[in-house]
């Protein structure tokens, strides 16, 4: 610290230091709150006082892959007797509720699950390949009124969904792309592009340009240099890039919202849209919950160094 | 043309291949055309029907009716209504996320044992989706068996459906979501102020609070501003986080309003005006924060 280091501005340390472990740790209970719940047996969820400690359990998972019914009387011991032994597990719980028929039917999770991830997967993949390139073509050439364009591009991103969504959702009408998976890919892609560009050119200008130019007098084509040089160079900006857009188009909720109801509907409305009208299952609730953002947790981790580039649209680098 | 290249044109390697231009006009061309389509081109096709009386839900003839839509709009006190919820809204939540960020920033800025895990785990909720946020938070917020009136001790306290505590309720979620997220800039600002300035403070005897307002205050602003305008910006055009926590309508902020007549009373035409209020507020924010941006780049 300082070059005069008192007693009291080593109190004040250990102070700081406290109330960073303090509020570190309220901020985080809630997060912690939605992982437990994932685990509790049903009659934990909504216990008062609160249950913060408690045996695990995996029905909550059970229930929410899977479909059934509420039954209304004691289940018949040859049918629990034949059940598998995840099914006696949530009877044992004490919940009269059973699946139905013979063959196991999956529940709408695993298909909001899978779209949510084929809609991100792809727009990643588009934005960030059309971002890479641009990013590219704007650090390395010159271009009338290029700050217009770049601003230009910035301000597509800034624009609010809803806003979009209203002219998008009469063009997706017209042409039959309402509720189809290429319909949000295409809207989470032009999202995406812009801070894919941005994020990129911020990349494109540390890779010196001296490099290309070496291979350019070694016999190079420009298509070659920009695909043997700056491509690998680029490659750190390229999986930052991309996990932010992984991230932004996996939260998406207004679009998806909007433009999608059964076929291509993705976890965000879908996993709300669970509590319905009466009394909601909180831990189904809370175990959907908990499988949509462990990746973004995963990411979030691997994401670390670049955060702040991100956040500023790579205008600010540390 | 403008000038193209780090090479002379007429050189060997510029001669190979495809000519810079080329390349420059097939790398960013199909970019900017995909964002007039998909974004300039829709925005056009809402200009239009924002002086007609368009209903999606209907299939009657639409009718021109020039610029009633933006009279009776502005005229509409319910409006002006969703707009105070709204610049309430993003003044308490904009205000907790930078005292609450800033202060966070402060307190960790000095030697702390695993500061990096600390500042990572913070960066998770702002990095949730903001429809699960809100849907979890209602579970902290239930009244009777939520934790939070638990650890707080408040009672049956009812966050979501008091009609004045709602948008508080609302505000805290976003403030728990971004206060992070102005403490990293302001860390990346409080890292930036060179130690010799403290130490000729410390000789000079400056007080910890002229030490404060004259030397760190002027250092970390610009990345504060950068902050402030983003955030405005963005609890300007709030909708998940509210549309999922409550039903209220004391939180019923332009976002939810416009949804509301865009696809609940299908008054097409009017919600495509009201979308053209909205878009020109954030366009003029956009043009502000990426003058500060650019500012900032610039250091």
């Amino acid at each position: 610290m300082a070059v005069v280091t008192s007693s009291r501005k080593k109190v004040w340390n250990r102070v700081a230091i406290a109330a960073v472990l303090v509020i570190a740790i309220a901020f985080l209970s809630p997060l912690y709150w939605i992982g437990s719940t994932a685990f509790k047996p049903r009659s934990l969820a909504t216990s008062v006082p609160p249950t913060v400690f408690f045996q695990p359990e995996i029905t909550p998972f059970i229930k929410l892959f899977t479909k059934r019914v509420q039954l209304t009387k004691p289940v018949d011991p040859a049918v629990y007797d034949a059940a598998p032994w995840y099914e006696q597990r949530i009877y044992d719980g004490g919940e009269r509720i059973l699946r139905v028929g013979p063959n196991i039917q999956m529940s709408q999770y695993p298909n909001r699950f899978m779209n949510s991830l084929i809609v991100a997967i792809i727009s990643t993949f588009l934005a960030v390949s059309m971002g890479t390139i641009t990013a590219y073509g704007f650090s390395r050439f010159k271009m009338a009124g290029e700050s217009d364009w770049l601003f230009f591009i910035l301000s597509t991103r800034m624009l609010p969904p809803i806003v979009v969504a209203i002219p998008m959702y009469l063009m997706y009408r017209t042409v039959g792309l309402n509720d189809s998976h290429i319909g949000l890919i295409i809207l989470y892609t032009a999202f995406n592009l812009s801070f894919s560009v941005w994020l990129m050119k911020g990349f494109m200008d540390e890779i010196p340009k001296e490099y290309e130019e070496a291979a350019l007098v070694d016999g190079y084509t420009r298509m070659q240099s920009f695909f043997k040089i700056v491509l690998p160079e680029a490659v750190t900006g390229i999986a930052a890039t991309s996990v932010f857009c992984f991230i932004t188009a996996w939260n998406e909720y207004a679009f998806a919202l909007i433009m999608t109801n059964r076929r291509a509907q993705t976890a965000p409305p879908f996993i709300p849209s669970q509590i319905g009208s009466g009394l909601a299952d909180w831990t189904v609730i809370a175990a959907g919950t908990f499988l949509f953002i462990l990746p973004v947790a995963i990411f979030t981790f691997m994401l670390r160094n670049h955060l702040l580039r991100g956040v500023t649209f790579g205008a600010i680098r540390k | 043309m403008a000038g193209l290249a780090t090479l002379h044109p007429s050189s060997k390697a510029a001669a190979r291949g495809w000519s810079d231009l080329t390349i420059r006009n097939l790398f960013i061309i199909p970019t900017l055309l995909f964002l007039i389509i998909f974004n300039v081109f829709p925005l056009i096709y809402s200009l239009g029907y924002s002086f007609t009386d368009f209903r999606a839900s209907v299939n009657e003839p639409v009718k021109f009716v020039g610029l009633a839509n933006y009279r009776e709009l502005l005229n509409d006190p319910r409006i002006w209504n969703n707009f105070w919820v709204t610049a309430k809204y993003v003044m308490v939540s904009v205000t907790g996320q930078m005292v609450i960020g800033f202060g966070l920033a402060l307190l960790l800025n000095r030697k702390i044992p695993a500061k990096g895990l600390i500042t990572t785990l913070l960066m998770l909720p702002m990095m949730m989706s903001a429809a699960v946020v809100g849907l979890f938070w209602r579970l902290l917020y239930d009244p009777s068996w939520g934790p939070l009136n638990y650890v707080l001790g408040l009672g049956n306290l009812a966050w979501l459906s008091d009609a004045n505590l709602a948008l508080y309720a609302v505000a805290i979620t976003d403030i728990w979501m971004w206060a992070p997220f102005v403490m990293l800039l302001s860390l990346a600002g409080l890292s930036a102020v060179p130690q010799h300035l403290y130490e000729a403070a410390a000789i000079d005897r400056a007080g910890s609070w002229y030490t404060f307002f004259h030397i760190t205050l002027p250092l970390v602003s610009p990345l504060l501003l950068i902050a402030l305008i983003f955030r405005t910006m963005e609890a300007f055009k709030t909708f998940d986080i509210a549309y999922i926590l409550s039903t209220q309508p004391t939180t019923e902020l332009v976002s939810i309003k416009l949804y509301k007549f865009a696809f609940q009373e299908w008054q097409t035409g009017k919600s495509c005006a009201l979308a053209y209020i909205v878009l020109i507020m954030v366009l003029a924010i956009t043009n502000i924060y990426v003058k500060y941006l650019n500012k900032a780049k610039e250091r």
